[in-house]
C-alpha cells in the first residue's frame, strides 16, 4: 500500500516536471494590443440576472452575441454575473465606474436598476433585454421580441402536424416573455381550427391560465408535466422553460411518438433530440446584441430606439420543419402566413 | 406500532437535540483568536484558488523549469489584483477620482450588511437558546413581503407610513417564527424541519403574491410588485450619493436591544437557561415552552426586519428573490459572530464586505463570482472546526474554553 502510494506520487511528480518543461516564450518588445489595427476604443459590458450566463436561455443567447461582436470588432467587454436581485444595482453601478460605454442587462427584473443607474449616469449608454419601458429612457434601449409571430406560424404548423388533434404547451412561469411564445402557439391552432374546419386542441393554456412548472431550472417537473400532456393524448409539445424543456423532451423521446417544439434556439443543434424536434421559435437575441454593439461601437452610434425583433427583421424565425411532417399544402399555407404577418394582414 | 419503537422514536430526538446543543455551545464558546485565525486561512486557501483558476499563471507554470518567476510572477499578479480589488470594492476605492467615489465602497459594504446584521441577530438568539432556527429566510421572505405591501399598497402621511411599514415587516417576520415555536413548544415538532419547510411556504406564497393583480404594477403582468412610496422607504443617511440607508442605524440599535435582552433581562437570564439545560430551567420553575416561543417570535421579528431593509431599502419593490440567499447567510454570520450582538455586527459587516466586493472582483479582477462564495463557505468551515484550526496553526488546547470565551 505504501508502496503503491510512493510510486504513484513519483509518477505524479514526474507528470507535472515534464509538463512544466516547456520552453518559455520570447520576450516581446512591442505589446499584443498594437497588432490588432482595428482595435475600437469602446468597452461594452453585460450584467447577468440570477440565472448566470450559463442559463441555456437569454443570460447565455447575449453573453453569445457579446463575445463574438468583442472578437469581430477588437472591442474591450466586461460581464459580471448576478447571484441574487441584490447584486443587480451594484454590479450596474461597477459597470460604470469601469468605464463601460454601453452596459446591457438581462431581463425585466433588472428594470429598475437600469433605469436608476441610467439616470444617474446621462452619459453612459444602457441596453436591456427583454424588457421595455412605459416612458422610454433617453440612454436606455429595450431590445425586444415579437415572438408570438413565429410561435403563430409554429401552431398553425403544429396543429396540421398533429395525428392525435391533441397538442400542448407549458411555461416555466407566467410572466409576459414566456407567455407571449404560448398566445402565438394557441392563436396559431386557432386559426388553422377556423382556416380547416379542424377541431386541435391546446392543452396547457388557454390565453388566460395554464400549466407552469414554477421555475427555470428543474427538469423533473418539464417531464412530469409533459408526461401528463402526452397520457392526455398530446403528441406535439412546446415547453417554453428555458433548461426545464429538456424534461419534456426526455418524456417525448421515451413516449416514442411525440415531437417537440424547441424555443430561443435551434434545438436541433443545441440540445441531444435533433431527431424528435418538430421545428424551433427562434428568438435571436445573440444577433440582437452583435448589432447594437456593432452599431454602437463601430456604426451609426447608439440609439435608445427600440429594437423589436420581429419575422420581417429575422430577429424572431422559425427553424427548418423536421422532414415530411407537413405536406405541401401546409407549407404554401405557412408561406402566405408569413407574408401576411410581415405585411400586418394578419395579427398573431 | 409496538410500545417499544413508540419509545425509541421518542428518545432519539431528545439524544439529537442534546448533541445540537453541545455543537452550538462548542461553536459560540470558542475563543476570537480562532475566528481571525479561521478567516486567514480561509484567505490563504482562497489565494491559491485564484491562483490555480488563473489562465496566466496556468500559461506560465507550462515553462516552470525554463523561467519559474514567471509563474511566481502571474500568480502573485492574480492573487494581488483579486485581493486589492476585494479592498477596493469594500473598503476605499483609492482608484476613485471623487470622494463619493473613493468612500462609497465602505458604505456599500455597511448597506449589504443590514439584513445580515437583522437576521442574524435573530437567529444568534435562537442558537443561544439551543434552537436552530433554519427559517430566517423564510421570515425574510414573509417580512418583506407585509412591509413592501404595506409600502406600495397604502398611502400614509410622511414618517408614520415608514414606521407602520417597518412594524408590518416585523410582524411578518415574527409571526413566521411564531409558527415554528409554537409548533415545538406545544407539539414537539423539531425546528429544523418545521422552519425549513417554512421557507419553502413563504417563497411559494410570494410567487403566487406576485402572479395576482393586487401585487403587480398596473399595465403589466411581470411578477414584480408596484415600488413601494417613498414615504416608506427608509431615508439615505448620507445623501443621494450613497445607497447607505437608516435601516443601518435600526439595525446598530436592534444589536444594543438585544444585547441588552440577553445579558441585562430576566428573560435573556431564561433564553440562556433553556439553551442551556432545559430540564434544570424547567426544574427551577421557568416556563420553557413560553421561552421557546419568545425566542423564536423575537427571532422571526428581527429577520423580518432585515426584510424591510431590502424591500424599504435597497430594493425598493418585491420581487421573487427579495430575500437572495441572506437567510441562509445569516446562519454563517450568527456563527461567525458566536451569536454575540457585537460579533454579529462584525460578522455581518465582514460578509457585507465580501458581498460588496463581488462586483469589483469581477469587472476589475475578472474572477469569477464563484471564488467570493468559497471564500465564504471556507470561512464557515474552519469556524465550524475549531480544532483544525487549532491544528493548522499549532494552538494549544485550551483546558478551558469557557475561560478564554470569557
Amino acid at each position: 500500500m505504501k508502496n503503491t502510494l510512493r510510486f504513484g506520487a513519483i509518477a505524479a511528480a514526474g507528470a507535472i516536471v515534464l509538463a512544466a518543461c516547456s520552453s518559455a516564450p520570447e520576450e516581446t518588445s512591442s505589446s499584443p494590443t498594437e497588432t490588432a489595427a482595428e482595435t475600437t476604443d469602446y468597452k461594452a459590458c453585460m450584467v447577468s440576472d440570477s440565472g448566470g450566463f450559463d442559463d441555456a436561455s437569454f443570460n447565455q443567447a447575449g453573453y453569445e452575441g457579446l463575445q463574438t461582436v468583442s472578437a469581430d470588432l477588437g472591442i474591450e467587454i466586461s460581464t459580471a454575473e448576478s447571484t441574487s436581485d441584490a447584486d443587480f444595482a451594484p454590479n450596474i453601478s461597477a459597470m460604470v465606474a469601469d468605464g463601460c460605454d454601453l452596459t446591457i442587462t438581462v431581463g425585466f427584473l433588472l428594470g429598475d436598476a437600469t433605469a436608476e443607474a441610467a439616470a444617474a449616469n446621462p452619459d453612459s449608454d444602457f441596453a436591456i433585454i427583454d424588457f421595455a419601458y412605459e416612458e422610454p429612457i433617453d440612454n436606455v434601449k429595450p431590445l425586444i421580441f415579437d415572438t408570438d409571430e413565429a410561435a403563430f406560424l409554429a401552431g398553425y404548423g403544429a396543429a396540421a402536424a398533429s395525428q392525435t388533434g391533441v397538442v400542448g404547451t407549458f411555461g416555466g412561469l407566467q410572466i409576459p416573455t414566456v407567455t407571449i411564445f404560448m398566445d402565438g402557439f394557441l392563436a396559431g391552432v386557432e386559426q388553422y381550427n377556423a382556416d380547416n374546419g379542424a377541431d386541435v386542441t391546446v392543452l396547457g393554456w388557454d390565453g388566460e391560465t395554464g400549466s407552469f412548472t414554477g421555475d427555470f431550472s428543474d427538469t423533473t417537473k418539464g417531464q412530469s408535466t409533459a408526461q401528463g400532456f402526452i397520457d392526455q393524448g398530446a403528441d406535439i409539445i412546446l415547453p417554453v422553460a428555458g433548461p426545464v424543456g429538456l424534461g419534456a423532451a426526455a418524456a417525448a423521446e421515451a413516449a416514442g411518438d411525440v415531437w417537440i417544439i424547441g424555443v430561443d434556439s435551434d434545438w436541433t443543434l443545441t440540445t441531444d433530440y435533433a431527431d424528435i424536434i418538430l421545428t424551433s421559435i427562434m428568438k435571436q437575441m445573440g444577433p440582437a446584441v452583435y448589432d447594437v454593439v456593432n452599431d454602437a461601437a463601430a456604426g451609426s452610434g447608439f440609439s435608445s430606439e427600440p429594437y423589436v425583433g420581429t419575422l420581417e427583421n429575422n430577429g424572431v424565425g422559425l427553424a427548418d420543419w423536421a422532414a415530411g411532417v407537413l405536406d405541401d399544402t401546409t407549407v404554401s399555407e405557412l408561406e402566405a402566413i408569413s407574408a401576411g404577418i410581415i405585411d400586418g394582414s394578419i395579427e398573431p | 406500532m409496538s410500545a417499544e419503537a413508540v419509545k425509541k422514536s421518542d428518545d432519539a430526538p431528545s439524544q439529537e437535540g442534546r448533541d445540537w446543543r453541545g455543537l452550538l455551545r462548542e461553536i459560540t464558546e470558542s475563543s476570537w483568536i480562532v475566528v481571525v485565525l479561521a478567516v486567514v486561512a480561509s484567505l490563504v486557501i482562497g489565494g491559491l484558488l485564484i491562483i490555480f483558476a488563473d489562465p496566466a499563471v496556468a500559461e506560465a507554470a507550462r515553462y516552470f523549469f525554463a523561467r519559474p518567476m514567471d509563474t511566481f510572477a502571474a500568480a502573485w499578479e492574480a492573487v494581488s489584483s483579486a485581493y486589492t480589488a476585494m479592498f477596493r470594492g469594500s473598503i476605499w476605492n483609492y482608484s476613485g477620482d471623487t470622494f463619493v467615489q473613493q468612500f462609497r465602497p465602505f458604505t456599500e459594504t455597511l448597506t449589504m450588511a443590514t439584513p445580515l446584521i437583522f437576521a442574524g441577530l435573530g437567529l444568534g438568539i435562537g442558537f443561544r437558546a439551543g434552537l436552530f432556527n433554519i427559517g430566517a429566510q423564510g421570515q425574510i421572505i414573509m417580512g418583506a413581503m407585509l412591509g413592501g405591501w404595506v409600502g406600495f399598497a397604502w398611502h400614509l402621511p410622511v414618517g408614520l407610513h415608514l414606521l407602520v411599514a417597518v412594524v408590518a415587516s416585523m410582524l411578518g417576520g415574527a409571526l413566521w417564527g411564531f409558527i415554528p415555536g409554537i409548533l415545538k413548544a406545544k407539539t414537539g415538532a423539531h425546528e429544523v424541519i418545521v422552519t425549513i419547510m417554512l421557507n419553502y411556504v413563504a417563497a411559494n406564497l410570494l410567487a403566487y403574491a406576485l402572479s395576482t393583480d393586487a401585487f403587480q404594477r398596473p399595465g403589466s403582468d411581470n411578477p414584480q410588485s408596484p415600488v413601494v412610496d417613498t414615504t416608506a422607504q427608509y431615508p439615505l443617511i448620507l445623501g443621494e450619493s450613497y445607497r447607505l440607508h437608516l435601516g443601518f442605524l435600526l439595525a446598530l440599535a436592534a444589536a444594543f436591544g438585544v444585547w441588552w435582552l440577553m445579558e441585562r433581562s430576566t428573560w435573556g437570564f431564561r433564553f440562556r437557561a433553556v439553551g442551556a439545560n432545559p430540564r434544570a430551567a424547567r426544574t427551577a420553575g421557568m416556563n420553557v415552552s413560553f421561552g421557546i416561543i419568545a425566542v423564536m417570535t423575537i427571532a422571526g421579528g428581527l429577520a423580518g426586519l432585515a426584510g424591510s431593509a431590502q424591500v424599504l431599502g435597497t430594493e425598493k419593490a418585491l420581487t421573487a428573490g427579495i430575500a437572495g440567499s441572506f437567510g441562509f447567510d445569516a446562519i454563517t454570520v450568527a456563527l461567525l459572530g458566536r451569536s454575540r450582538p457585537l460579533g454579529t455586527v462584525l460578522a455581518g459587516i465582514l460578509f457585507g464586505a465580501f458581498r460588496a466586493s463581488g462586483p469589483t472582483l469581477q469587472v476589475a479582477a475578472q474572477l469569477p463570482v464563484d471564488i467570493v462564495l468559497i471564500l465564504q463557505s471556507l470561512i464557515v468551515l474552519f469556524i465550524a472546526a475549531p480544532p483544525l484550526v487549532r491544528f493548522l496553526f499549532r494552538l494549544p488546547t485550551p483546558t478551558n474554553e469557557k475561560v478564554v470565551a470569557a
